[in-house]
């Protein structure tokens, strides 16, 4: 049985101009222990997947279908059942380090805090754990930093923090959202590998959330490219990143700039990234692409196997791989 | 910290003594006396008058006696207009008035201020939040002293549930109609203020954090969200503050309660000099004073700020 099953996920907001549909249909699956990359880029509703999955959805945000974490529906669980098993079960890393521990609270205060609620375990075993996990994520002299504010460390130290406080209570699930694209590119890399290690010693499940495709080829498992909302193409890292077969995927890759060979210009996708108040009623991204047909406009193409990938797209695979090639 | 509040107090002697040369002139430069009346002293009378208060002296001698004294004995000096009373008499009268119902007013404004605005932000767009607003936006624009007579009209006219006036010791009862009109606006401030940074504080990722954590809503709001949101409200109190310390004589005018307020009005009506300038040297003190807990209590809040 999966660990996490999303089926069907929809997430809109309500807005002054109108319903926004930030996800739309969306279904995956991750089982326990594995790594799922979701890619894509702004806006494309994959930091929203993660909130409607936590229950952090904005104010005005609500979400639909069904999100079943270890047996239980989470949509439409009450705040208090909810708030049993985020932090503890499942649990979340931010993109920007400098916003998402709190300024006006020492270190060891918030760390201990989550582990006490849990675990309702004493003050002084919450620390001792706290400085554990500091150990873990290699916080040098890890018991006197327990009594510094955030302010007082690096922007890659306090996202270690953020991952030692996410992985205290041992969760089943970590969600990973961006956890680097704030981090200067070599402290990056320590992170990353540093989630492989704690999370390859816990046995953690995790989702990564990330619009650079190196970070997930050397990290994820599997990988599920979203678009407008939706899902483009999804299945191992390995073969998807071998012979992507949607011009979204394709696209992607082919704007990944190559050290290997002599290249003037980056390429990029052309034209510009949905409109969510305003979505056609077809591919999302048909718009862009150079395989879009007549029937792209109206139709979204369903998700249907395709070797060992899903596919979201009316166009032949056969056409879009040649030009992967190209 | 230490040193701070060490280096703050040092500062604060100059300028008090700016503030004491400043008022001392002021009053020099005021016309009339308070000796003036309708039909006129005769001039030996006068002169022995002036005599007995110093008055025959020059304007630095005066003012440097004057400082010596309270400098070396806390001594406001004798009140022109009450023969046989001093400044000292007069403030160790009238002040434990005016700090009984201002300390009152500072809590129920701060207490009330910030549980309206708290809430109000928490349930954002709800109805408790447009009630919340509608309260602070009207109580905002009525000042203490239209607040006073309405509330005068209304408990002790029409309904006759408290006196109009009059202190009695500091009974309750006295107490809650000055309190009331002097907290009102600064209570709407407070809640305005604290609904609008308790929202943005609410936005923030370390709430958000906090959330993904499981704490329980109150919790994440006590222990989170309460701290910093309460920052713009403290640098308003020193504001607030002032504010009400002049709404206090307002106050005591109003409901005669025979607090400090009420002197200063008399005597800067009899040209009581020494009464004014005591009462103003009491009042630039206590600003100085709070500004300084103010400023302590910010450092306190917010780990960033060392000084």
């Amino acid at each position: 049985m999966p660990l996490l099953s999303i089926d069907n996920l929809g997430v809109a907001f309500e807005t002054p101009d109108g319903e926004v549909q930030a996800v739309n249909g969306l279904s995956f699956a991750v089982e326990p222990g594995e790594t799922l990359a979701i890619v894509g880029e702004s806006g494309s509703g994959k930091s929203q997947t993660a909130f409607a999955t936590m229950g952090l959805l904005a104010r005005n945000g609500h979400a639909t279908g069904r999100v079943t974490f270890d047996g239980r529906d989470l949509i439409g669980l009450g705040e208090r059942e909810l708030n049993r098993i985020r932090g503890d079960a499942m649990s979340m890393i931010f993109q920007d380090p400098m916003t998402s521990l709190n300024p006006y609270l020492k270190i060891g205060p918030q760390m201990t805090e989550i582990f006490q609620l849990h675990k309702g375990v004493g003050r002084r075993q919450a620390r001792a754990e706290a400085v554990r996990m500091l150990d873990a994520v290699r916080i040098p002299d890890a018991r006197a930093r327990l009594d510094q504010y955030p302010h007082e460390f690096s922007g890659g130290m306090r996202q270690r923090i953020m991952i030692a406080m996410a992985l205290l209570c041992r969760p089943k699930l970590l969600i990973a959202d961006e956890p680097t694209t704030a981090l200067d590119v070599t402290v990056q890399a320590q992170i990353l590998k540093l989630l492989a290690e704690i999370r390859a010693e816990f046995g953690t499940a995790m989702i990564l959330i990330t619009h650079d495709l190196g970070i997930v080829a050397d990290t994820c498992d599997r990988t599920l490219v979203m678009y407008g909302g939706r899902v483009m193409e999804r299945g191992p890292t390995d073969t998807l990143f071998a012979r992507p077969s949607h011009p979204y995927t394709v696209g992607l890759m082919r704007a990944v700039p190559r050290l290997d060979v002599d290249q003037d210009d980056l390429l990029t996708i052309p034209g510009e990234p949905p409109d969510m108040s305003r979505l056609p009623g077809g591919c999302p991204f048909a718009p862009r692409c150079a395989h879009m047909r007549e029937v792209c406009r109206d139709v979204m193409p369903p998700l249907e196997p395709y070797g060992a990938l899903h596919r979201a797209c009316h166009a032949p695979p056969a056409e879009v791989e040649t030009e992967a090639v190209r | 910290m230490t040193s701070f509040i060490l280096r703050r107090l040092a500062v604060a002697i100059p300028t008090l003594l700016a503030l004491i040369v400043f008022s001392f002139l002021l009053m020099e430069f005021s016309p009339g006396s308070p000796f003036a009346t309708e039909r006129g002293i005769p001039p030996a009378v006068m002169a022995n008058l002036e005599a007995k208060y110093g008055l025959d002296r020059s304007l630095i001698e005066r003012m440097g006696i004057y400082v010596w004294n309270i400098v070396s004995g806390f001594d406001f000096g004798p009140s022109f207009s009450f023969s046989n009373r001093s400044v000292n008499d007069i403030i160790a009268q009238g002040f434990p008035v005016t700090l009984t119902y201002g300390f009152w007013s500072f809590v129920v404004a701060v207490l009330v201020g910030v549980t309206l605005g708290a809430f109000a932000a928490i349930r954002h767009n709800s109805v408790l939040d447009y009630a919340a607003v509608g309260v602070t936006v009207g109580a905002q624009v009525l000042p203490n002293f239209v607040m006073a007579p309405i509330l005068v009209l209304v408990f002790t006219l029409w309904l006759g549930w408290l006196p109009g006036g009059g202190w009695q010791g500091g009974q309750i009862e006295y107490i809650i109609l000055p309190v009331i009109a002097l907290s009102t606006s600064y209570m709407a401030s407070i809640a305005r203020i604290t609904r609008s940074s308790m929202l943005e504080t609410l936005n923030a990722g370390f709430v958000r954090t906090a959330r993904a954590k499981g704490l329980p809503m109150r919790r994440v709001i006590l222990r989170h969200a309460l701290k910093p949101a309460m920052l713009p409200v403290v640098s308003y109190l020193g504001p607030a503050f002032v504010g009400m310390i002049t709404g206090s004589v307002v106050i005591d005018v109003f409901f005669s309660t025979g607090g400090i307020g009420q002197f200063f009005v008399n005597s800067a009506l009899s040209r009581d000099y020494s009464v004014i300038l005591g009462i103003t040297i009491l009042f630039g003190a206590l600003t100085i004073f709070f500004n300084l807990l103010v400023d302590v209590a910010y450092a306190w809040i917010d780990p960033k700020i060392r000084y």
